[in-house]
């Protein structure tokens, strides 16, 4: 069987040309090795073409899909494009030069009521960070394996906190509302539920990487579960707890802010009510209040993280 | 091997204690330190619990709605319209799929620009990452109430809000595995000739794409669980059914509709996950 000579370059290797011309057997008859290499090479494209010809196929079939079911129209895109450039220009207020203070003043004429609404955004996240890490570690001790004290606790435990952070925290609030009434309560219980999820998971898998030995120990001497876990357990994943905790902090702050949105309180009962009416300036200083929040308490909390993990190392 | 273990002596004791203080209890000034942070906690929690109102009356009554809200959701049933919900089901989907590409495609460009070792001019650098800031800064939801407003209500307003806020997520995520990629396959492509652009594809392009694609499965999956809620403020998908039964009291039906969400990110993480592991396993 001869194979016919092919310039490498030419075929879309995408080598450069000079590797191809270097290969022996050019001009003259193709020696044995180079035909080996050269019916190898062709199946692999074969196969690779085959490949990216089924990935480009699935991929049309679920773009086609999406563009279906997600009524994706490309015309009112490109007609909504102008609209929100002009929605972004009227959120931008009038800023002169000579009467800037004034211009500012009358931008943020709400901010005293807004930052009390900001303050409690940060503390319905502080306080549904705290009731979620309790609630956690309630969960995260039968929810890891090394440490549950039976089968039927541990899948519980962990079925429990699969459920609890699956479900989005505004959806409990939705239906908080109506249970506790409008306002801030119906949003931290919504947030620490999902909270007690999200960390109890994390907690437990800290706790599934601890060394056995501390825990051996203190059962050899006789300590209850609730000792062995105090003792044992706690001390050495303490660490661990109190970064997850800082940075579900983050996260809840940003939860926080757009409880208000279902009425549970915060900042975004504002915010809401602001877009709805078409108070374009509002909305700007209202969403730029938000942003420096958040970006503070990101800040703070990682300093804080840092300085924690810094501190695991040296111990 | 001695014997005898005397107790140690009131002189052992002063001696150890002089040579390690700290065996012994912290220092004062330390002990008051951490007296104050614990009294700060436990005031700021206290105020916490006292502006918001969580006297046992109000919990004890809302626990009792609570009960009956839940006790209502049994047994959960798909209303009249069980297609409905599916289809709203697959928008949902399809919202989070066309808004985590449209993300992707801008975030190729965008995160060669913010990276240090492609783009080497610091401002314009800088103003890029900023702008990713702004982008990521603003919640998903909130960008969702935005677009309502401007291209109207439906899942367009909800693929734009993914779009836009995965824009800056992903670009500092692509600009992060740029950063991170083995130089010594640039110099191999460099030496065999290679130009800018055929550096790029050949020695940076392979080394990224199998991270490119899975920080994209990834959000993919996130969105997913966000894209549940966008309805809420009126951009599509399930979340309008969910809110528009919750706020309507059906609440049977409303239960229904949580146990398809449940079931439909669990299978979708699940698939999304392998994939994930395979493209970061064994990048072909």
């Amino acid at each position: 069987m001869t194979v016919p000579h092919v310039p490498l370059a030419a075929n879309g290797t995408g080598l450069p040309r000079k590797m191809t011309r270097a290969l022996p057997g050019d001009g003259t008859a193709p020696s044995a090795g180079r035909v080996t290499y050269e019916r190898q090479y062709a199946a692999l494209r074969w196969t690779r073409r085959v490949q990216t010809l089924f990935g480009v196929v699935l991929f049309g079939v679920l773009f086609a899909g999406s563009a279906y079911f997600g009524k994706f129209d490309p015309i009112a895109l490109i007609e909504g494009a102008p609209r929100l450039g002009e929605y972004v220009q009227k959120t931008v207020p009038v800023l002169r030069w000579e009467s800037l203070s004034k211009d500012f003043a009358f931008w943020f004429y709400g901010l005293p009521k807004w930052l009390d609404l900001l303050l409690e955004t940060v503390l319905m996240a502080y306080l549904a960070t705290l009731m979620g890490a309790g609630g956690a570690l309630l969960l995260c001790f039968f929810g890891s394996r090394n440490l549950a004290p039976n089968e039927w606790s541990y899948h519980a435990a962990r079925r429990a906190s699969e459920f609890l952070r699956t479900i989005p925290d505004l959806v409990f609030a939705l239906i908080f509302v109506f249970a506790f009434g409008l306002g801030p309560l119906a949003g931290i219980l919504a947030i620490a539920l999902h909270s007690m999820g999200a960390n109890g998971k994390l907690f437990a898998e800290a706790n599934e990487n601890i060394d056995m030995k501390p825990v051996e120990g203190l059962r050899a001497m006789g300590a209850t579960w609730v000792q062995t876990m105090r003792f044992a357990v706690i001390p050495q994943v303490l660490p661990n707890y109190a970064s997850y905790v800082l940075w579900r902090l983050e996260i809840n702050v940003r939860s926080a802010a757009i409880m208000g949105f279902v009425g549970a309180g915060g900042i975004g009962m504002e915010l809401i009510t602001a877009v709805r009416s078409l108070y374009y300036e509002d909305i700007s200083a209202i969403l730029i209040l938000v942003v420096l929040t958040v970006t503070c308490i990101d800040i703070a909390c990682g300093k804080l993280r840092h300085a924690l993990i810094g501190r695991e190392t040296l111990v | 091997m001695s014997g005898s273990r005397a107790l140690p002596t009131e002189a052992r004791i002063a001696a150890l204690r002089l040579r390690a203080p700290r065996a012994f209890g912290l220092p004062l000034r330390e002990r008051m330190w951490l007296g104050a942070a614990w009294g700060a906690f436990v005031l700021l929690t206290a105020y916490c619990f006292w502006r918001f109102d969580f006297s046992p009356v109000r919990l004890w009554t809302g626990l009792g709605d609570l009960g009956l809200i839940v006790g209502h959701m049994f047994p959960p049933s798909p209303g009249d319209q069980p297609a409905e919900i599916f289809l709203a089901l697959l928008e949902t989907i399809a919202m989070a799929f066309l808004g985590t590409l449209l993300a992707a495609i801008v975030a190729v460009p965008l995160a060669f620009l913010a990276a240090k070792n492609t783009f080497p001019f610091w401002l314009p650098r800088f103003a890029v990452r900023r702008f990713m800031d702004v982008l990521r800064g603003v919640d998903q939801l909130i960008w969702a109430l935005i677009f309502v407003r401007a291209v109207g209500l439906g899942p367009l307003a909800g693929i734009m809000a993914i779009f836009i806020s995965d824009t800056g997520t992903l670009s500092k995520l692509f600009s992060e595995s740029i950063e991170n990629i083995e130089k010594k396959q640039i110099e191999g492509v460099r030496a065999a000739g290679a130009g800018a652009i055929q550096t790029l594809r050949f020695g940076v392009f392979p080394q990224v794409s199998p991270m490119f694609l899975s920080s994209a499965l990834y959000m993919f999956e996130s969105n997913i669980r966000s894209a549940t809620i966008l309805g809420i403020v009126g951009a599509g998908g399930i979340g309008f059914q969910l809110s528009d039964r919750i706020r309507a009291h059906q609440w049977e039906e409303a239960s229904f509709i949580l146990i398809v969400i449940l079931i439909a990110v669990a299978c979708l993480d699940w698939a999304s996950k392998n994939l994930r592991m395979r493209l970061i396993g064994a990048p072909s």
